[in-house]
């Protein structure tokens, strides 16, 4: 019996010690009536070496594509290492350590993330992980509500320039809740957000304002703006980044005069493959005053019985399990062994490799605008300080384009043309440090192809 | 045997430089949006790294190197076959936005996954969507309160809750902006119906119920509580925590439940990861297939694509920025289709043979159990109010204790209904020698309780540390390292 142990002596044995007559005298208080019939809609058992077949040919039909799309999740080199340790049965069958002198390797481990994380993005205080960055900003919103004393609102703006699909995420989270979310416009030349679509709140109460940086688009927000603005005005501000971002850029916690008070992104850029789009982590830091109403598991550095450092789930007081209704999310199992990879990941990079990776993304991406805007019928939307995503706007419908590059083997980039419609034929590119320059050639070259042909037009 | 942090091993200009990329030229990025001083990220060689994180690996306690009976955590053996084949190049280089025409294998594989998923609890839709069990129960009452607004019958905000029930409920509740109205237990573990007849009402959103409930116990007036909801206008919500007593057995569906969250990290093996990813599927009845939340896949003909708010206008939305955790929904159904068919009773069927075996074992040892009539479903209480009266040795004791002994320790102080308690749950990877063992480690440590309990009360000995000082923890905050 796959991965059951028993022998018949075994069954006989325990079932005398029960004092049950059969297997199915153990199910004797379910009723009758509810008893299930067999589950024909499942396919007999299929051995390891089975399913290694099946699985392995599944995978040569998808086959392996040369990728240019960005969007909130990147394609970057993963030492082999991470997942080589990331695997071992300790970290990847072990669970929440509630039992913390069992669980050291998972809490120092995840001590040591979140002070990577408070390093990285200049704050204070780190929770061990969300479930992705778009629950992550829906969580910091929630948080915002609560940590914003002076605001009886829920009003939080959210520019048109974030991730679409952050957007549509914290409304199925936090809508539930009475959160208002409101949309800040970009300015259609620079594709930033503009700052003085702030004067309209004048005034008014405004729980917080979400940053994301880089935008969408890949554009460089006037970030110090944007917050001195906001707090003035009374609201807390949430900052959206890529981690990996914040080897060259500006942390958060520097922000403005005062530096943002959440900070919450994607965790995927640090060690997690793309992975068909999951598992990846949602981080979130913030400032001291604010760590009791974070939500999520939060490891702190005690001592034992005999005054020697360890470590263990501290402030759970928060938390569902023991506030129960009055808790500040419901969320309990996290993303822990993604936290693990990341970890690992900026332990091997350190501070320069994880400078050169960001630079080398930042050159890639030059690059691939300057290949693809060669292309007849290709130009750039916004010509403003970028990190390694752009805006590209075609003379025709993207989709077509795609599919085109895509039976030649390339995954050309996100079609933006429905979120942004007003933008035209919006086409989202990205090349992180894994693109060569013959990679970008090839991409141009096929693009010019198509674009040429009149089969796509 | 403690291990440094990782900040203590680093030294200024070493690294592991085998990860660096080649050399780019410095990004030209407008002064003011440049970082000044480096993030504080360790700076060590390659092996340095390997050898610290296999070292803080070793520290830990995991089904692969203990016995691990976390109740209502379901910690079974996690194939490695699952891994392997989740992580086949193809399907971890693929990006979550790429054309369905370049997924067609990773979506039928999740197709097939949704419809196992739908056969094996009788519910008529399934979204995978939902990250962990908690976003499932979110995902869950999100669709109740849609349905009943879909109807224009906006009074409908209350949950019913058992107080037995997992903390995530009554959270949940609250994150989907409902009321908690909670309903108390009967002395022999089964729901007060009077006391649900009591609350019922032109308020009621629904219920949320796990059956075999928390206490370990299969509630066997479900027929009726699901009359009385139902009858009242309320909707029924199973949590699915404790699917694996009854996989292959009864239903959910046909136990007439209206929609259904599975933890595919507990019934269908995927790993836990040290705190996650979980994996919290959907499961739904007729009337509420429109609200699920997406994106599902859908089959025309051969070809699969994802559907979303186009397909479905009445979703609920979009509960994270992609797809879910798919690559746990990948070792999920590899798992599935190695069990197959006949694999899924032989689950419920062991994992309630090692519980009741268990528990059978350790009343006979003279413990005390919570529901000591009752038939166990896959995990049972047993409570140590009298070892905590006689010797002074409560249930934390005698859990930090069994860590001294090489086993995990179960799930302490869960249920809060129950004093002392300890709530076993062994699965059904679990061999009886192993079980044999614990019951032998509890009957030492009894008798340590009598003779020496300073032992217990200082357990674990043989750990890396020892007992933590929590409210030290909580109180002096120390959350980040910094530089001395």
């Amino acid at each position: 019996m796959p991965f059951i142990p028993h022998t018949d002596d075994d069954i006989r044995d325990m079932l005398a010690a029960i004092g049950a007559g059969g297997m199915d005298a153990l199910f004797d208080e379910i009723p009758a009536e509810l008893r299930s019939r067999p589950l024909v809609g499942i396919p007999t058992a299929a051995s390891e070496m089975q399913i290694g077949r099946l699985m392995a040919e599944r995978a040569a039909r998808d086959g392996r594509q040369l990728n240019f799309i960005g969007a909130g999740a990147y394609d970057h080199h993963v030492p082999a290492a991470v997942w080589a340790i990331v695997t071992r049965g300790e970290f990847y069958s072990a669970y929440t350590p509630y039992q913390a002198e069992a669980s050291q390797g998972t809490l120092q481990l995840l001590y040591e993330y979140q002070s990577m994380m408070t390093s990285l993005t200049g704050m204070e205080a780190s929770n061990a992980s969300l479930y992705d960055g778009a629950t992550a900003l829906a969580e910091a919103c929630l948080m915002a509500v609560r940590a914003n004393r002076r605001s009886k609102s829920a009003r939080i703006l959210l520019p048109v320039a974030s991730n679409p699909r952050y957007r549509e995420t914290v409304q199925a989270v936090a809508g539930n809740q009475s959160l208002a979310f409101e949309l800040l416009p970009y300015d259609a030349s620079g594709g930033q957000t503009r700052v003085a679509s702030l004067e309209k709140y004048r005034g008014q109460d405004i729980t917080a304002l979400v940053i994301q940086q880089p935008n969408f688009f890949g554009t460089l927000e006037d970030v110090d703006a944007l917050t001195d603005r906001a707090h003035e005005a009374g609201m807390l501000v949430i900052a959206v980044v890529n981690p990996v971002s914040l080897a060259l850029l500006k942390p958060p916690g520097e922000w403005g005069a005062r530096g943002v008070d959440i900070v919450c992104g994607e965790g995927q850029p640090l060690g997690v493959p793309l992975a068909s789009g999951g598992p990846y982590f949602g981080f979130m830091t913030t400032r001291m005053e604010h760590v009791r109403q974070m939500p999520g598991r939060i490891v702190g550095r005690t001592v034992d019985l005999d005054g020697k450092p360890g470590f263990t789930l501290t402030l759970q007081a928060r938390e569902q399990h023991i506030r129960r209704s009055k808790a500040t999310s419901n969320i309990c199992t996290n993303q822990g062994l993604l936290v693990t990879a990341a970890t690992i990941y900026m332990s091997l990079l350190g501070p320069r490799g994880l400078v050169q990776v960001a630079s080398a993304c930042m050159e890639r991406s030059a690059q691939l605008v300057d290949a693809l805007t060669r292309v007849k019928g290709v130009r750039l939307a916004f010509d403003r300080p970028r990190f390694h995503e752009a805006l590209l706007l075609l003379d025709r419908p993207v989709r077509g384009v795609l599919e085109a590059l895509a039976a030649r083997g390339i995954v050309g980039g996100c079609d933006v043309s429905e979120d942004y419609p007003s933008l035209g034929n919006g086409l989202l590119v990205c090349a992180t440090e894994t693109r060569t320059a013959e990679d970008v050639e090839a991409y141009a070259r096929a693009l010019a192809d198509i674009m040429n042909s009149a089969a796509a037009a | 045997m403690r291990e440094k942090l990782i900040f203590e091993h680093s030294v200024p200009g070493r690294s592991a430089a085998a990860q660096y990329p080649v050399e780019s030229a410095m990004a030209p990025l407008p002064e003011a949006l440049r970082r000044r001083t480096p993030p504080r990220l360790p700076e060590v060689s390659e092996l340095q790294a390997v050898r610290h994180f296999t070292r803080l690996s070793q520290l830990n306690f995991s089904i692969d190197t203990h016995f691990y009976p976390l109740g209502s955590c379901t910690m079974k053996y996690n194939p490695r076959a699952c891994n392997q084949y989740a992580m086949l190049p193809e399907f971890l280089g693929r990006h979550p936005l790429a054309p369905d025409a370049t997924g067609q294998g990773i979506l039928q594989c999740l197709y097939e996954l949704q419809e196992m998923l739908k056969e094996v609890t009788g519910m008529q839709g399934v979204s995978l969507t939902p990250m962990a069990g908690a976003q499932g129960e979110f995902a869950g009452v999100a669709m109740i309160r849609a349905y009943h607004k879909a109807r224009n019958d906006h009074a409908r905000t209350e949950i019913i809750v058992p107080d037995a029930a997992h903390g995530t409920n009554p959270a949940t509740a609250t994150m989907c902006g409902c009321t908690v109205k909670e309903i108390p237990s009967l002395p022999n573990g089964d729901i007060d119906l009077d006391a649900l007849r009591g609350v019922v009402g032109p308020g009621t959103a629904g219920i949320m119920l796990t059956n075999p409930s928390t206490l370990g116990v299969f509630e066997r007036r479900i027929g009726e509580v699901a009359a009385i909801v139902h009858d009242a206008g309320g909707l029924l919500y199973y949590d699915g925590a404790n699917l694996n007593a009854i996989l292959g057995k009864v239903r959910p569906g046909d136990m007439d439940f209206d929609v259904i969250h599975m933890n595919l990290h507990k019934t269908f093996s995927t790993p836990h990861g040290g705190g996650g990813p979980g994996s919290g599927a959907v499961g739904v009845s007729e009337r509420l297939l429109p609200f699920m939340p997406v994106p599902i896949v859908g089959r025309e003909g051969d070809s699969f694509r994802w559907l979303d708010e186009h397909d479905l206008p009445q979703s609920i939305g979009r509960l994270s920025a992609f797809m879910g955790n798919t690559g746990v929904l990948l070792r999920a159904y590899i798992y599935m289709r190695m069990l197959g068919r006949e694999g899924m009773q032989r689950v419920s069927e062991f994992a309630t043979l090692n519980a009741n075996y268990l528990m059978a074992r350790l009343r006979d040892a003279g413990f005390e159990l919570a529901y000591p009539d009752r038939r166990a479903g896959h995990e049972f209480i047993v409570t140590l109010r009298h070892e905590a009266r006689e010797y002074g040795t409560n249930a934390m004791d005698f859990a930090k204790r069994l860590l001294d002994y090489g086993f995990h320790a179960p799930t302490t102080y869960f249920p809060l209904l129950v004093p002392e308690c300890l709530l076993i749950e062994p699965t059904e990877t679990e061999s009886k020698q192993e079980l044999d063992a614990f019951v032998e480690a509890m009957i030492a440590i009894r008798e340590e309780a009598q003779t020496d309990p300073a032992k217990l009360k200082g357990a674990p000995h043989t750990l890396p540390v020892r007992r933590l000082d929590d409210v030290r923890a909580a109180k002096q905050l120390d959350l980040a390292w910094k530089p001395a």
